[in-house]
């Protein structure tokens, strides 16, 4: 295993990790855009950008650009966030050069008004899809009811409403001024070599426009809120709450993700047992959601409409006890053996590996083998969780609900 | 391509033992598949199979609840075990040091479970709320209930279980399915990653070598088939499935039935996602897939859109459905073998697509592919013989269900 790292005159950053024992080589390009970045009109546009992208450009159509994936066989898709746009793929290493080839051309697609015109289609139908599912409507509601006035509030999708109203000319000018070489950071793992990235990424980046845009990471100061969807037709309440926790670059990070993983992991949790294996709730979950300059604790509660009281009391419980006393050496102990296994079965394909480098370059400017993860794993103690625990600990600040209920019982 | 470990080893109980030896990977998995799926519940007790997926892992041997789950943790285990329409399967992964200390937990839970009644109490209540879960999650429901309509009983009852059945359910019917079917009989343990097979094989003798007990019998499958093709639901999209007859795993023209499927439905540059949502931008999702029983086998084909575009949507997918016997290209099999290759190889980064693969060629041919027959039987594959395949399994007699709103019209050309 072995890291390199370069970067362009024009600002791409690329990190590498290479493994010669693997089969495949994973890559991506992570771009800092996403939902925070946008304004109220432009709601959605990074998202839709994504899609975009695969329509090609003057060279390669949008069935050429599908075409010549599936020719290669690639694993390949993308993502938005409300803070990067990534497009990845995972191939055997002799396809490396086309697969690279295309999804550094489609970066700078033509966004052509019939493509565009065809995708909004899709990307309405998509907001469509996820309006019928209540477990991801709850997490966007929460995010917009704990970020309020915070650019962490902003949809990833937008609305049926901003996408109808969205205009080629506007994504246009979004994309010539954030996909810029200073935002994109080229992320490689697997079995390839460093002078290929680097013949690769100079062929095919270095005319790439410099440049880089601003973001406000300032932290927010959520100061929490309520809100109740009543919806038709949904039988289970399907409940999110946020409270603060420490930003992605805080080094407090580490034990946040243990102590969650302690409090609220989907098995073998105090939520867990409390809740789900007595069957008062179908989940109860507690995660870590990090953000650049913001994060937050978020709970996730799906029960009968009837049983919502007496397990957000529950939880609260749990919460103050953890507040008050922490959590006991078994514990912790326990937990580490748990994600060290996580973080070491992921971590064998190439594409396990991805976000974990690209997170670390992004937010820190670092690199973090495997193991660097698991010795900071195992070093953490009592007093590091009580630590985060003073300065970041569990609540329920903002509350989202979605199903039956009209309103949450008191 | 790779040259395989593999070996395989029958007890004398019956249970079969099958180990891939992995280079290059620090981790090992396992799966263990007993004869204890949906096929084998008594009628109108759907959910027996799920509940007990549920209580084995409630406490076994020497554990109580909490302390197995704290030594699977312990041990770093990913688990999970998951009830099908055949076999009931465990599946996990940890280091493999571990691997011997794991078998011992997983020998526990199949041969010496507690199943008490105060953990079957709060495995039902549990069973209802994922039930009653699944009612929100239209598409779920939708591929549950167009199983339920395309497959007949025993095979059609839903793994998860139901909520019409799950009230009729007690502590002695999970018993008694657990009696009859966690068996070695029909049981398969797959192995996989950096092992010594030798070893390891000792080791599981040395821990299931007590289990007993003859394979049980198909249930009869008494109960009445559903017939609607429309379920009525206050949302902002129609869920669309259609379901078709194909050739299972175990036929010989199983390999054309997988390359026709993914001309429609592998990649962003097959049939469907090309037609449906890249030139008319009728739906996000959309896709087919061949689901396989031993014995039979559907093409089950899924797309989800706005309530007003659901109609178009509905013939124009069906459209391309059955057009495939009107020809292939060159291009199209060349992608699909590619595609297959890639696949196949990066199968071998992952010890546990490689445990549940094996299990799963084990339980259909009672022989294992290997990862170079597979590729082999896929590029022997020529547009004549697509042709051929579609023609004989034509996308006919279709079933249609839709969740939504409305229902729609389905007309099927003659």
């Amino acid at each position: 295993m072995k890291f390199e790292q370069d970067r362009l005159a024009n600002g791409l950053k690329i990190v590498a990790e290479l493994n010669s024992k693997v089969h495949s080589v994973a890559f991506g390009f992570f771009v800092r855009t996403g939902s925070r970045d946008e304004t109220d009109q432009l709601s959605g546009v990074s998202h839709f950008l994504e899609h975009m992208v695969f329509k090609g450009t003057d060279k390669y159509s949008a069935e050429d650009v599908n075409r010549i994936f599936d020719e290669v066989g690639a694993h390949y898709n993308a993502s938005t966030s409300e803070e990067v746009t990534l497009f990845y793929a995972a191939v055997l290493p002799e396809y490396l050069p086309v697969a690279f080839e295309m999804f550094s051309s489609i970066l700078y697609p033509s966004l052509r008004d019939d493509n565009f015109k065809m995708e909004k289609q899709v990307i309405l139908e998509e907001i469509g899809m996820y309006d019928d599912m209540p477990s991801f409507t709850a997490y966007e509601k929460l995010m917009q009811v704990h970020f309020a006035g915070h650019p962490l509030s902003r949809s990833i999708l937008g609305t049926v409403e901003s996408i109808t109203a969205l205009k080629a000319e506007q994504m246009r000018a979004y994309h010539e001024s954030h996909y810029l070489a200073g935002n994109m950071t080229l992320v490689v793992a697997g079995n390839v070599e460093w002078s290929t990235i680097v013949d690769l990424s100079n062929r095919y980046c270095s005319h790439w426009p410099a440049g880089e845009t601003a973001r406000d990471t300032s932290e927010a100061h959520p100061t929490g809120g309520t809100l109740v969807l009543p919806k038709q037709g949904v039988i289970q309440e399907h409940i999110a709450q946020m409270s603060p926790a420490p930003p992605s670059a805080s080094p407090l990070r580490f034990a946040a993700d243990v102590l969650t993983t302690i409090v609220g992991d989907d098995a073998n949790s105090r939520l867990y047992w409390e809740l789900v294996a007595s069957g008062r709730a179908e989940a109860a979950e507690l995660s870590y959601n990090d953000y650049d300059g913001s994060s937050g604790y978020m709970t996730y509660l799906t029960c009968n409409p009837e049983d919502v009281k007496e397990n957000l009391d529950a939880i609260s419980r749990i919460y103050e006890d953890v507040n008050k006393n922490g959590v006991t050496a078994q514990e912790l102990e326990q937990t580490k053996n748990k994600i060290a296994s996580r973080i070491v079965l992921r971590s064998e394909r190439p594409m396990g590996r991805l976000s974990a480098l690209g997170n670390n370059w992004i937010y820190r400017k670092e690199y973090r083998s495997v193991q660097d993860d698991l010795d900071t794993l195992q070093s953490l103690t009592l007093q590091d969780i009580d630590d985060l625990l003073q300065q970041y600990p569990l609540g329920q600040l903002s509350t989202v609900a979605i199903g039956p209920l009209e309103s949450l019982p008191e | 391509m790779l040259n395989q470990k593999i070996k395989n080893h029958t007890l004398n109980n019956g249970l079969e033992i099958i180990t891939e030896k992995m280079d290059a990977v620090r981790s090992a998995a396992i799966a263990l598949s007993i004869p204890a799926g949906g096929c084998y519940e008594p009628s109108g007790k759907n959910g027996v199979a799920s509940l007990l997926s549920d209580l084995m892992l409630r406490g076994a041997g020497d554990y109580d609840s909490r302390a197995l789950s704290v030594a699977f943790d312990n041990l770093g285990v990913q688990y999970h075990l998951s009830p099908g329409w055949h076999q009931l399967t465990f599946s996990a992964a940890t280091l493999a040091d571990r691997l011997p200390e794991m078998l011992k937990l997983v020998s526990d839970v199949f041969l010496r479970p507690h199943l008490e009644q105060k953990s079957f109490e709060m495995c039902k209540i549990g069973r209802e709320q994922t039930l009653r879960s699944i009612e929100d999650e239209p598409r779920q429901k939708l591929m549950i209930e167009l199983r339920r309509r395309t497959y007949s009983p025993p095979w059609n009852r839903p793994s998860e279980g139901s909520l019409q059945d799950l009230p009729e359910i007690d502590l002695q019917d999970v018993r008694s399915h657990f009696e009859q079917c966690s068996v070695p009989a029909g049981a398969i343990l797959g192995i996989a990653g950096d092992i010594n097979a030798g070893q390891i094989v000792s080791h599981c003798e040395e821990l299931f070598k007590d289990w007993a007990g003859d394979a049980p019998r198909l249930s009869r499958g008494t109960e009445p088939k559903p017939a609607s093709n429309h379920i009525e639901h206050d949302s902002t999209q129609t869920q669309i499935g259609i379901a078709y007859r194909a050739v299972p795993y175990r036929d010989p023209d199983y390999y054309r039935a997988w390359t026709a499927v993914n001309i429609l439905s592998g990649g962003m540059s097959s049939r469907l996602f090309t037609k449906v949502r890249e030139e008319r931008g009728l739906c996000y999702a959309i896709g087919a897939s061949l689901n396989t029983l031993k014995e039979e086998a559907r093409i089950l084909c899924y797309a989800g859109t706005t309530n007003d575009r659901a109609q178009e949507t509905l013939e124009v997918t069906i459209n391309e459905l059955k057009n495939i016997d009107q020809g292939v290209t060159e291009s199209e099999l060349q992608r699909c073998q590619v595609r297959a290759k890639s696949a196949l190889i990066m199968q071998e980064e992952s010890t546990m697509a490689r445990a549940s693969s094996l299990v799963r060629d084990w339980f259909h041919l009672g022989r294992i592919r290997t990862l170079q027959e597979v590729r082999e039987q896929i590029e022997s594959v020529r547009a004549e013989d697509v042709l051929a395949y579609a023609r004989q399994y034509p996308a006919s007699n279709l079933n249609v269900l839709t969740i939504g709103p409305q229902p729609l019209q389905v007309e099927e050309p003659v």
